[in-house]
């Protein structure tokens, strides 16, 4: 029963939360990539549109509550309030394109300059959201909080240990998979799918076999609108909305996407998780679950943490550096989709 | 000619005249930032104080006070001390109510108020590095340090058989503090702290700090810290099945904790200052008349610290920095006529016919060392979604 409980254990304070920390990163890392390989530049505005898109999710659950419209199936009423959220995501994210964006790559502008346009979005942005969600943090998340609860687990299997797994996280977890799926198949099975591959890979190429460049952009746009909207919520279902640490996840994003190979929509997905468990291992004390796997009088007495919780985001940085340094493409050498 | 400087020079010194029977005090509290939501009724608790003052027409033989409100910020250190400069150098205050939080109330101390030389009595500095800092005896404070509540959480806790625990605190002044103290009491009575973690405000996960708590064991989780990080690490312990028994500090009782933490709150123990008896009562009441909220954190401290400053200046005779500085003991501790809220216009009365006061005020005021309040704490449990009071220490 030793390591049975040493697995519990483990799952229940790093794995189930990394597994969903590192879902709602690939979400977010996948958008990088797709605007990296066709727009062709660095998309800083990433986590304030994402939180932008969130706080319309929320607005529309507020209604939707206020309505008496609830919890569907015991699942968090925000769900509903997506299709809102995707609406006003899509429109703004057109939007900026049009006003910002679109005049730079009309000039050919160097990819720096639009990362510095993206910059300037992002305030923008940030303060949008703000200024309807305030700085404090916003919960919005109901139904059953939880599928199993840890009191549930101990007395169901008898171990000493025990696990809980909230909604949230299974969501999160359910649904990055399905989107991925349903993205990869997009890529790779649809005309539009082709046509933005083909983008990305070889501009003028694609230009002489006929392909609208404006509507591969805006197809672009919809779907880092959707995968925004999405990581978002789910995001905020699970740890609670603040637009802050929306901002704040841009570094581990564009850690996993660059981690990956920018540009490489499957290293998006690796990379996000590779920095999800990174951080939560290396700041995890291992002291529990080697307690169980060592045998008697071996056991531990530190704490067997290799960092305090404090650096997580230390962690991340370090990967960024070690990978611009070692192997700058990445693990999957990026650059077309 | 003549008569115009005639003229001038009469309105200059009878200006001079007005100017003389008003003395300024400053309120110096965080009207905006953290704390913005309970800083105006403290203010306000202040100035019941001295508009009662005003209206018994005692004060200094008919002197009035006149409140010179300022933004300590809470956080902002710098912002805090032009502030209180401004006060004292554009306003002329002669004392200063306030500030508010432990850190942005030692850099006013330390950097404007001691080479002023302006005595400053907090209503809510509650770090203990004040007990042990040197202010040339301009330093007072009506709460009590958080060196005191430690003693008394760690006693609670051993009292009821926890003695292997684990302890998280907000990683600033106050939780610090508070944390040093709890761990020195706790230790010097027997027990053992597996696991000390710091945790930030403001992060949407704490599984991270939770997961290095249970990593150590022990039988209960002491949290000192406010409602938000404190309360979030509360309840991800609790749904982790890290922790099943808490103990908590003053920073997090309120209202608030209940709605946002729910069931896993229920049985957690914790502390926070209190006064009770009749002072307390008669305080509530003024306020209820006054249309003060006299209920909210740390009014009755605001009260007491403005209502000390005006008897001290009586006392000596003169509002003057130096005379109020050296007689707030005297006004606020025995011997004396004991003072209640709404009996200040009897104790202004005692002071200038040369006799003494025993300030008790509306929180018992006693200073004990530099000056600082002894503080009477009552120990709740959360029982169906409610405060109930165990006891009182």
């Amino acid at each position: 029963m030793e390591p049975l409980n040493a697995l519990v254990s483990l799952s229940n304070f790093m794995l189930i939360p990394a597994l969903a920390y590192g879902s709602q990163l690939a979400l977010g890392a996948l958008g990088i990539t797709l605007i990296f390989s066709i727009l062709r530049f660095a998309h800083f505005a990433h986590g304030d549109t994402m939180a932008l898109g969130t706080a319309a999710v929320i607005g529309g659950t507020f209604f939707l509550q206020a309505q008496g419209i609830t919890e569907p199936f015991g699942l968090p009423t925000a769900l509903l309030a997506i299709p809102f959220g995707l609406l006003v995501m899509i429109a703004y994210l057109l939007t900026a394109d049009k006003l910002v964006y679109k005049y730079f790559r009309k000039v050919k502008a160097k990819p720096l300059t639009l990362v510095m346009a993206s910059l300037g979005v992002m305030f923008v942005t940030n303060g949008i959201t703000r200024l309807f969600m305030g700085v404090g943090e916003t919960r919005f998340e109901d139904g059953n909080r939880f599928l199993f609860t840890v009191r549930e687990f101990r007395d169901f299997t008898g171990l000493a240990e025990g696990m809980a797994l909230r909604s949230a996280q299974a969501l999160t977890i359910i649904t990055a998979l399905v989107v991925m799926v349903a993205l990869f198949w997009f890529l790779n099975r649809t005309r539009s799918g082709k046509s933005m591959r083909a983008y990305s890979d070889n501009e003028d190429l694609a230009l002489l076999s006929g392909i609208n460049p404006e509507r591969v952009v805006m197809i672009t746009w919809t779907i880092t609108a959707i995968l925004l909207v999405l990581a978002g919520t789910l995001y905020g279902l699970d740890k609670g909305f603040r637009p802050f640490n929306y901002f704040q996840l841009l570094l581990p994003m564009f850690a996993a996407a660059i981690l990956g190979g920018l540009g490489s929509p499957i290293g998006a997905i690796v990379g996000a998780y590779v920095v999800a468990f990174a951080e939560m291992g290396i700041t995890y004390a291992w002291r529990r679950v080697f307690t169980y796997l060592m045998p008697e009088g071996l056991e531990p007495t530190s704490m067997m943490q290799l960092l305090p919780v404090d650096y997580k985001f230390a962690v991340t940085f370090a990967i960024l550096v070690i990978v611009l340094l070692f192997r700058p493409t990445g693990i999957f050498k990026g650059k077309v989709l | 000619m003549k008569k115009l400087l005639l003229a001038s020079t009469a309105l200059a010194f009878s200006a001079g005249m007005a100017l003389a029977d008003e003395v300024k005090m400053g309120v110096l509290l965080g009207f905006t930032g953290p704390i913005e939501s309970i800083t105006p009724y403290m203010a306000d608790g202040a100035e019941m104080a001295w508009n009662e003052i005003n209206e018994s027409g005692m004060f200094l033989g008919g002197q009035t006070i006149t409140s010179v409100r300022a933004d300590s910020t809470c956080v902002d250190s710098s912002a805090a001390q032009a502030a209180a400069e401004r006060m004292i150098s554009s306003d002329g205050v002669v004392a200063i109510m306030g500030a508010d939080c432990s850190g942005v109330t030692m850099a006013v101390l330390q950097n404007v108020a001691m080479s002023a030389g302006i005595p400053m009595i907090s209503p809510s500095a509650t770090s203990p590095a004040f007990t042990t800092t040197e202010s040339n005896g301009l330093f007072f404070r009506t709460s009590p340090s958080d060196a005191r509540q430690g003693e008394i959480l760690a006693g609670i806790v051993m009292e009821r058989g926890f003695s292997d625990v684990a302890l998280t605190y907000t990683n600033n002044d106050y939780g610090a503090g508070f944390a040093n103290a709890f761990e020195e009491s706790f230790l010097a009575l027997g027990g053992t702290i597996t696991s000390k973690v710091a945790h930030e405000e403001a992060r949407g996960d704490y599984s991270a700090e939770v997961g290095q708590l249970a990593s150590a064991g022990g039988d209960a989780l002491v949290i000192l810290g406010y409602v938000d990080g404190g309360g979030s690490m509360l309840r991800t312990a609790y749904e982790l099945g890290a922790f099943e028994n808490f103990f908590i500090g003053d920073g997090m009782y309120g209202d608030e904790m209940i709605s946002a933490v729910g069931e896993a709150l229920e049985g957690t123990i914790g502390t926070i200052p209190w006064a009770e008896g009749e002072g307390a009562d008669r305080f509530h009441a003024m306020a209820e008349e006054a249309g003060v909220q006299g209920q909210s954190s740390y009014t009755r401290e605001s009260y007491d610290a403005a209502a000390l400053l005006a008897l001290a200046a009586q006392a000596a005779g003169e509002a003057t920095p130096e005379g109020i500085a050296a007689n707030i003991l005297n006004v606020a501790n025995a011997p004396g006529e004991e003072i209640l809220p709404g009996d200040l216009a009897r104790g202004l009365e005692i002071l200038a016919n040369g006799g003494e006061v025993n300030y008790v005020g509306a929180t018992n005021v006693e200073l004990v060392g530099p000056g600082e309040a002894a503080g009477s704490y009552r120990e709740y449990v959360v029982e169906g979604g409610e405060y109930v009071t165990v006891q009182f220490h």
